[in-house]
């Protein structure tokens, strides 16, 4: 039951402020939520101690269909990678509700923003502790609607607004995919739960299935279909085009849903499959170079971006390319380890910003998230400052920085891999020298050099309040030290202690290098690292004027990578508008404008000549009714009297 | 002897005139009294049924009739007088506040 | 036609034309005066059905409560013009048709019954040697304790509802 409490008491947190925040809670909403989600976290941790004592709970809490052999029960599955979520959902979820505390002060939907916060973390939650894949299937769509909720809550901005709508939409096309999958892996072994799935699924290894006149593996077609949904929720190529907008909601959310929980959803399917994964060579190489090809396609974009928040999201982008990197070449433990120290230092770098922007909100800037206009905040902001640059060390895969850990596992078993793996490792290593750049970059356009805007903002800039500042130093010790639970074998022999601890559910991953091949891998990362923070200091700190002559000198590419690949307007072209063209033709002018208005406006314009003519007999008067009334009972009586 | 028949039409002729009085009168109070004069006429027959029937369950219903009676009475004329304070008239059909 | 055939048939006429009187008056004081009349009557009929307690009843709730009640209303509202003005609606010749196709067939309903459940064990013997309000009382508090409690808690609504009606709105 102290399980189930788990996801309850965010639930209970979000009935209370969405049923009575209006009227009664207000600007207390946080005395409600904050409460509820530190529960779960403590609860959370005193799970993961039952499953590292050797436990695993499966239970079923409730009976939630049962429809002939369709049986799918509310029920709770913690293991080990269960566990490893519950600590990052819950722990970033207690620092960012802390946080929003002074980032959201006196906005006027307060009650909404926390009601919407909790119900998303309730949502996360059953999505990491589901044991079937309905209820999985829920917590997606769940955090979905949240993250919906939660982009556009300045819904009065249209832009907000779009965004929530392009999120939706994009995901979408993804859970299609998804949701296909579940019912073909239904169809397949007759039972969604896990246990049963993954016990059967060597069972099917051979199987194919006819789709659309070719012969696919059935497992090869569940996973490329589960993987759709992946590849939609956590933003990777082709549908990866909602993230950056989704940065229009509060930064608290960017942080939780967008950088550290829900996007990560996506990977923590991809391990919990693994045993599906493992049986369809065909899928792991494609989950493989579209992380790949993810990771460095968006650090490319990411080089040129101004909007200080759309960089950290398509840096997202490029580290959620990298787990999925590391889930293709079958390092699954590699992959979850990366979500996890990701997740303290992104949520870390986008709260600072988040900070950063709410400083000079308040000091009365109007573009307060252009990095152009910022520069110099290091003096007024010494706290934030520090914050960003150990998040960006970390991040950028400096050595005893929790990134450095994760990221060099990542390189090393991508380098493992075979030609493709080499590949890959390339695209890789050629993504880190850019995350260090634009990183860099970051932070010298904000923090270094003069102040760009007007001499009265700059004269109102001030640190943020400890409640935002504490939460923040809370996580750049994660950010620091959370990966120092699993330094590579060859520094410390058994410190691979999450790899070990995952490795029940995920696997030990293939292949062993030598420790040449380790420690070239481990040199190179740490060397195009300081290779990118080089370039990234010599361009924006020494030499101020490089950026502009390298912009002129190649406008094309610049061009290019500044908007985006120009993909939003390929779909713009190619998707968005045949279909709102198609659908103004045929849907609005044929259907909407012929058949469903002729049937709407027909029917209620019959009931109303109708009715109008019945009015007449209604008088109003009572004793009339009760005349007919009498008059129908005597019928009634007249007819049982002398019927026969 | 007296049959019980002649209770029981004695019953459905007074019932019949409570009828015409609640669907011909325009006064409200006419109106509720022709309801008192039906409520009466069950009585009879109820308590004719009990004499005949050697039954106590008959006249246990005129005792809870007249009760509910009562309680009748008492809020029907409660509402006739809160009526008639928005509306001075207890016309029936003048009433037609039923009309959407 | 024996005797208590002749006191049925008094009864009887009286009691129709009693309640065609009370119906038919125009001014409403007088309907109530008659109603009373009325009622005495039908007491009296509930003597002659060996019911003595419903006779009481009758006299004390339905004459002396509710007719008063009646006649305090039609004094506060002190409807003097109404009675100038005509007593019957205009769709009264429906009404009376109406009226009278409910006599005809109620009567042709009761006519046919024909059969009737076993008599019960209180017999008229029974009932003068116990006395009539024991064994009601009895049954009341025993077999109908709860539709009893039910009628209480019926007089207490219609208390407050009385009160909560006719109070004036406080602003």
């Amino acid at each position: 039951m102290k399980y189930a409490l788990i996801p309850l008491l965010p639930l209970i947190a979000f009935m209370i402020n969405i049923l009575f925040g209006r009227r009664y809670i207000k600007d207390k909403a946080h005395w409600v939520s904050v409460p509820a989600v530190i529960g779960s976290f403590i609860l959370a941790v005193s799970a993961f101690m039952d499953v590292k004592a050797g436990n695993v709970i499966n239970i079923d809490i409730y009976n939630w269909i049962a429809s002939g052999s369709f049986k799918v029960a509310i029920g709770f599955l913690i293991d080990p990678l269960t566990a490893v979520m519950l600590i990052v959902v819950t722990s970033i979820s207690s620092l960012i509700f802390i946080y929003s505390i002074g980032y959201m002060h006196g906005d006027g939907g307060y009650y909404r923003f926390y009601a919407y916060l909790s119900l998303f973390v309730f949502s996360m939650l059953i999505l990491v502790m589901a044991n079937n894949f309905l209820l999985l299937y829920f917590g997606w769509e769940a955090v979905g609607l949240c993250s919906y909720f939660l982009i556009g809550f300045w819904f009065h901005k249209k832009s907000a607004a779009d965004a929530g709508k392009k999120a939706f939409i994009v995901n979408r096309f993804g859970d299609f995919g998804f949701g296909l999958g579940v019912i073909l892996i239904f169809l397949t072994f007759g039972s969604l739960e896990y246990t049963h799935v993954f016990g059967h699924a060597s069972v099917i290894a051979g199987k194919t299935i006819n789709f659309f006149g070719y012969d696919v593996g059935t497992i090869t077609l569940i996973c490329l279909l589960l993987f759709c949904g992946a590849v939609g929720k956590s933003a990777q190529l082709p549908l990866h085009v909602w993230l950056p907008d989704a940065m229009e909601g509060p930064t608290p959310v960017s942080a939780l849903i967008h950088a550290a929980t829900m996007v990560t959803a996506g990977v923590f399917m991809v391990a919990r499959c693994n045993p599906l994964f493992d049986l369809s060579p065909v899928a792991m190489n494609t989950v493989a170079v579209v992380g790949g090809v993810t990771a460095i396609f968006a650090a490319t974009i990411a080089l040129v971006q101004n909007d200080i928040k759309r960089v950290i999201a398509y840096s997202t982008i490029s580290q959620l390319g990298y787990m999925f990197l590391a889930l293709g070449v079958g390092a699954y433990s590699a992959g979850i380890f990366h979500l996890y120290t990701h997740a303290y230092f992104k949520a870390l770098l986008f709260l600072a910003s988040g900070s950063v922007i709410h400083a000079l909100h308040h000091a009365g800037h109007h573009d307060e998230q252009n990095m152009q206009k910022m520069g110099g905040l290091k003096k007024h902001m010494p706290t934030t400052y520090i914050v960003f640059i150990l998040a960006t060390l970390s991040i950028t895969g400096i050595p005893l920085f929790s990134g450095f850990f994760s990221k060099d596992e990542i390189l090393y078993r991508a380098f493992l891999g075979g030609g493709l793996g080499k590949f890959l490792w390339f695209l890789a290593a050629l993504a880190a020298l850019m995350t260090a750049f634009y990183s860099w970059r970051l932070i010298y356009l904000t923090f270094h050099g003069k102040f760009r805007g007007s001499d009265e903002h700059e004269h109102h800039i001030h640190e943020s309040p400890k409640v935002i500042t504490i939460p923040l130093w809370l996580l750049a010790f994660g950010a620091v030290f959370a990966g120092y639970v699993g330094i590579p074998p060859i520094f410390y022999e058994h410190g691979d202690r999450i790899g070990e601890f995952l490795a029940p559910v995920l696997g030990h991953p293939l292949g062993h290098g030598t420790h040449a091949e380790e420690i070239f891998v481990i040199a190179v990362s740490i060397l195009v690292a300081l290779a990118g923070w080089f370039i990234a200091y010599t361009m924006y700190l020494k030499k101020t004027e490089l950026p502009q002559k390298l912009e002129a000198r190649f406008q094309p590419l610049h061009k290019l990578l500044f908007n985006k690949y120009y993909i939003d307007e390929l779909y713009s072209k190619t998707l968005v508008q045949p279909m709102l063209r198609a659908s103004d033709k045929i849907f609005l002018g044929f259907f909407d404008g012929r058949i469903i208005e002729g049937v709407v406006n027909g029917v209620p314009s019959f009931i109303a000549s109708f009715s109008r003519g019945l009015r007449r007999i209604q008088t109003g008067v009572f004793s009339s009714y009760a005349l007919v009334m009498a008059i129908g009972a005597l019928c009634i009586i007249a007819a049982m009297v002398f019927w026969k | 002897m007296v049959p019980l028949s002649w209770y029981i039409m004695l019953s459905a002729v007074v019932f019949s005139i409570g009828v015409l009085g609640f669907l011909m009168r325009r006064n409200l109070i006419m109106v509720f009294l022709s309801i008192e004069l039906m409520l009466n006429s069950i009585n009879i027959s109820l308590a004719a049924f009990s004499h005949y029937l050697q039954s106590i369950t008959g006249q246990i219903m005129v005792f809870l009739v007249i009760t509910v009676a009562a309680a009748e009475a008492a809020i029907g004329l409660a509402i006739l007088m809160a009526f008639y304070k928005n509306n001075p008239t207890i016309k029936a059909d003048e009433i037609n506040l039923l009309k959407g | 036609m024996t005797l208590p055939q002749l006191f049925f048939a008094y009864f009887a006429v009286s009691i129709t034309g009693l309640s065609l009187l009370v119906v038919t008056r125009k001014n409403p004081v007088h309907g109530v005066l008659w109603m009373l009349v009325l009622f005495v009557h039908i007491a009296m009929l509930y003597l002659f059905l060996n019911a003595e307690f419903l006779a009481a009843i009758q006299i004390i709730i339905y004459a002396g409560a509710i007719l008063v009640l009646f006649l305090f209303v039609v004094m506060l509202l002190n409807l003097r013009v109404e009675e100038t003005e005509r007593r019957f609606q205009w769709s009264w010749p429906v009404g009376l048709v109406a009226a009278g196709g409910y006599a005809v067939s109620l009567i042709f309903i009761l006519v046919k019954i024909t059969v009737f459940p076993q008599p019960g064990h209180y017999t008229i013997e029974k009932m003068q040697t116990e006395g009539n309000l024991m064994i009601i009382g009895k049954v009341l508090y025993t077999k109908y304790l709860l539709p009893f409690e039910i009628t209480s808690l019926i007089l207490l609504v219609a208390i407050i509802g009385a009160v909560v009606l006719t109070k004036k709105k406080q602003e």
